[in-house]
């Protein structure tokens, strides 16, 4: 993968760079020894590192803005940063660009459940914000499997989902406004607790703009009420076909699962092997979950055990209680750490329309066996979203390349059957290059020219999204 | 004009020295715009529709009609609940699926399951520039590269006309319950329908109507689902107001009817003066009301929306006051006041960049958003 050279102007400028950024931040917001600067250089995309010029953690919005607007005057690049645990490469930076993290802003502002929303700072992570409003029975509904650890700020930029979207939606179905600052320092406000934009929708267009239109500093969130109850059921099947066909028919019966997980044999295996969840031996297994009061949840999973028995399972297990329904999940939720105990691995995020799930996971199976490299199979199947895991040996030299190239290949297929790149994780570097194959050259050229409106001089996270040679013009003019 | 493919479209656009307004079927023609009419009528057909993926794709110029018809026959709908203005502009024709995206319309629903612009899975567009664009896709999670399908939800046609819509639709459910509470003031129904929208039995509709069908206010909170689930949600809301001593409608027929008044503002109908339009905090909803000395109005999204019928050359946002935190648009009438809410300079400025972007010759329906 590759970044732009760094610009050397900015490199020998350094010392007068973090000595204006000292002025408007306290002594330990600025971090630009180079042993620090290192805890910067990655985010969850471990294979690309690059220690920035500095890295600054402002704790107001009034901060924020005050760096970004040295940042502008000066011609730094700046590359915001949540709580850097993106799988793309988001928060990657190069030598010459300021890591803005937004780690220390992690306040509650404002809680209201008359109106069902809260006001937080983006530093915030997502799980803390389900944290400051369960007291009162409420939850914030996207639920990336990193939500221990992941910011909102970072949920905003790549409009991240969850295990739970099919019901709930992901993070712009889910966020009401926003306090930005945009590259100037100019900061404004989209959105708040009403709903809907007034104008042009400008807080759609921010959200999932992975970093590259402003820095977010505040976000209202839709907040909602848990309901009474949740519970899951395990279907295995012989056939990732037939497992298919089973999601297919849950949806077309009307039931709408708050999930469908779904799990092939190599991931199975590995997290039984891991977990010890107790999982059948079988070719693919479901984890259907409904919500609602007991009388509820019985009448869903009724109907859904009955639609699943049209199938032929080899195995089908309602959770009885709390207990039981613990462990038809813990292998799932353990999938990611059991994947990593086996090997390294490269997680993909394509979608795919939920009626070519057959044939892609027919032909990823193909691919594997032509590159010799496996591939386990854990993924949101409701609404499409796979995650094909791809195991390779990154002490291996060229292991890591074609690890690449062969999930490059499984995002074209994806593309191919009228699907899409990235689900939920976004673009960062890790899809960068591919872009041109979902989208024409118009097509780019009008996200483009959003980012010309927003960042002009195209400072914030100018090296992700859009593939190098496609943005390289803007990025030159700029830099002059 | 009346362009019958999208390459057809684009040299239009590319070729018009003059403004253009673009128009669907012509039923929500709001605010003022001039220019020679662009129709989008002969753009029409449903292109795919797959039940068990939850999908359904048109072209732009499709009658609503048509699309809910064909929901209807797999059982399912668009979920967000699309309003019909003809009742309340005194227009005719054929409301466009291209003009319900292109305005964004909503209906009750939007408070449960989302907005218009939250079931667009992508679109393709001809800019003002006549560059076709396509963005998103047909599949329910992607986040590949900037989400323009927001940005030209409820852009008016101001940045491009729309020719193709993905959308996701969902199952209709097997029942409908609607609780009936009668005679609360709006001070007195909010509340309620703020706690019912909280409450965990997942409201799909909370709405309050001061004058309703039988002429006295009704409140009413919407539950939908199989039909067991139904009745125990009806029977615990319906506990949790026993103060109010709410009725249970469980007739799908006049719980529908009840529900397409509030959708419609049928509330409003042949009666003249002023329509506005106003997205609010909803518990701020029964004093902004207050201030607007409004002849009839309509509260929906649990006070979040609020429907003000005023005398003819009002300045509802006037009435509303600075503190005001919302935004209000002139749907009918309005005087000489702009017809969508004025945004703060440095927001106006990133509009307006916008606008320079994609329509920089301001062919598009010029002036009816800024």
């Amino acid at each position: 993968m590759q970044m732009p050279e760094p610009d050397a102007r900015v490199l020998t400028r350094k010392a007068e760079i973090v000595a204006r950024l000292r002025e408007v931040l306290p002594a330990d917001a600025v971090i630009d020894d180079e042993a620090e600067t290192r805890a910067y250089e990655c985010d969850a995309l471990t294979a690309y590192r690059c220690p920035p010029l500095c890295a600054v953690l402002p704790s107001t919005t009034e901060e924020v803005s005050a760096v970004l607007k040295i940042c502008h005057e000066e011609g730094v690049p700046v590359v915001p940063r949540g709580s850097g645990t993106s799988l793309a490469g988001g928060a990657l930076p190069t030598a010459d660009s300021v890591i803005l993290g937004v780690a220390r802003m992690n306040e509650v502002l404002e809680t209201d459940y008359d109106n069902r929303f809260i006001r937080v700072q983006t530093g915030r992570t997502n799980l803390s914000v389900t944290g400051a409003v369960e007291e009162e029975d409420f939850f914030y509904a996207p639920d990336p499997s990193s939500q221990l650890a992941c910011a909102i700020a970072g949920n905003i930029a790549m409009n991240s989902g969850g295990a739970h979207c099919l019901k709930y939606g992901v993070t712009t179905n889910n966020l009401l406004g926003v306090t930005m600052v945009l590259m100037d320092g100019t900061v404004i406000e989209l959105g708040g607790a009403h709903l809907d934009p007034g104008g042009l929708d400008l807080l759609g267009l921010v959200c999932g703009s992975e970093g590259q239109l402003g820095v977010v500093t505040e976000a209202t969130l839709r907040i909602l009420r848990k309901p009474e109850g949740a519970r899951p059921v395990l279907i295995a099947f012989n056939s990732n076909e037939v497992a298919g066909e089973c999601v297919s028919d849950i949806i077309k019966a009307g039931v709408l699962p708050v999930a469908i997980e779904f799990m092939d044999r190599p991931c199975i295996v590995a997290c039984e092997a891991f977990a010890k969840a107790g999982y059948p031996d079988c070719e693919a297994l479901l984890i259907v979950e409904v919500e609602g009061s007991e009388a509820e949840i019985a009448e869903q999973l009724g109907l859904i055990t009955q639609i699943a028995r049209r199938h032929d399972p080899v195995e089908l297990r309602e959770a009885r209680d709390a207990d039981e329904a613990g462990r038809i999940w813990l292998g799932r939720k353990s999938a990611f750490g059991a994947m990593g105990q086996i090997n390294d691995y490269m997680c993909l995020d394509g979608t795919i329309p939920v009626s070519s799930l057959p044939l892609v996971l027919r032909r990823i199976g193909e691919l594997s066996r032509e590159v010799g490299l496996e591939v386990a199979n854990v993924f949101h199947a409701g609404d499409g979203n796979m995650h094909p895991l791809i195991l390779f040996n990154a002490n291996q030299p060229g292991e890591l390349e074609k690890c690449e190239a062969l999930g490059a290949e499984i995002l074209k297929l994806c593309v191919e059957v009228g699907g899409c790149l990235t689900g939920e994780h976004g673009v960062g570097i890790e899809k960068r290059d591919l872009m041109d194959v979902q989208y024409a050259p118009a097509d780019l050229e009008a996200q483009m020219a959003v980012k010309d409106v927003f960042d002009p001089n195209w400072l914030l996270n100018p090296a992700k999204v859009f593939p190098l040679h496609v943005s390289e013009t803007r990025r030159a003019v700029a830099a002059e | 004009m009346r362009p019958e493919t999208e390459t057809e479209l684009a040299e239009m656009i590319r070729a018009a020295s003059g403004p253009l307004r673009v128009r669907g079927g012509g039923t929500r023609a709001i605010g003022k715009s001039a220019g020679k009419v662009l129709e989008t009528g002969a753009l029409s057909g449903i292109v795919l529709h797959e039940p068990g993926a939850l999908t359904l794709v048109a072209k732009a110029g499709t009658p609503v009609a048509e699309i809910e018809a064909a929901l209807e026959a797999e059982g399912q709908r668009l979920a967000f609940e699309p309003m019909d203005h003809r009742g309340l502009l005194g227009t005719e024709g054929a409301p466009t699926i291209g003009g319900v995206a292109a305005a964004n319309v909503s209906g009750p629903r939007r408070v449960q399951a989302g907005a218009c612009r939250d079931f667009m899975l992508g679109l393709r567009f001809v800019d003002g520039a006549g560059r076709v664009v396509s963005n998103g896709g047909r599949v329910m999670k992607n986040v590949t590269g900037y989400d323009l399908v927001k940005l030209m939800a409820g852009s008016w046609g101001t940045l491009g006309v729309m020719t193709e819509i993905a959308f996701k639709v969902l199952p209709k459910p097997a029942a409908t319950a609607t609780l009936v509470m009668a005679g609360l003031s709006p001070e007195e129904a909010v509340p309620a329908l703020s706690q019912a929208l909280g409450s965990p039995f997942d409201v799909s509709g909370a709405a309050h109507l001061p004058e309703g069908p039988g002429g006295g206010p009704l409140t009413l909170v919407r539950i939908e689902g199989f039909a067991d689930s139904v009745a125990y949600r009806a029977g615990r809301l319906s506990e949790l107001f026993a103060r109010h001593q709410p009725q249970v409608e469980t007739d799908a027929a006049r719980s529908a009817a009840l529900w397409k008044a509030v959708r419609d503002v049928e509330a409003f109908h042949g009666k003249p003066g002023d329509v506005w339009r106003i997205s609010c905090t909803p518990s701020e909803a029964p004093a902004l009301a207050a201030r607007l000395g409004a002849e009839a109005l309509v509260f929906d999204w649990g006070g979040g929306l609020i429907w003000a019928l005023l005398p003819a050359g009002s300045d509802a946002r006037s009435l509303l006051g600075a503190g005001f935190r919302g935004h209000a648009t002139a749907v009918r009438g309005g005087g000489d006041v702009p017809t969508f809410q004025p945004e703060p300079a440095p927001v106006a400025a990133l509009s307006a960049g916008l606008r320079a972007r994609f329509d920089p010759r301001g062919l598009l329906n010029p002036g009816l958003m800024a």
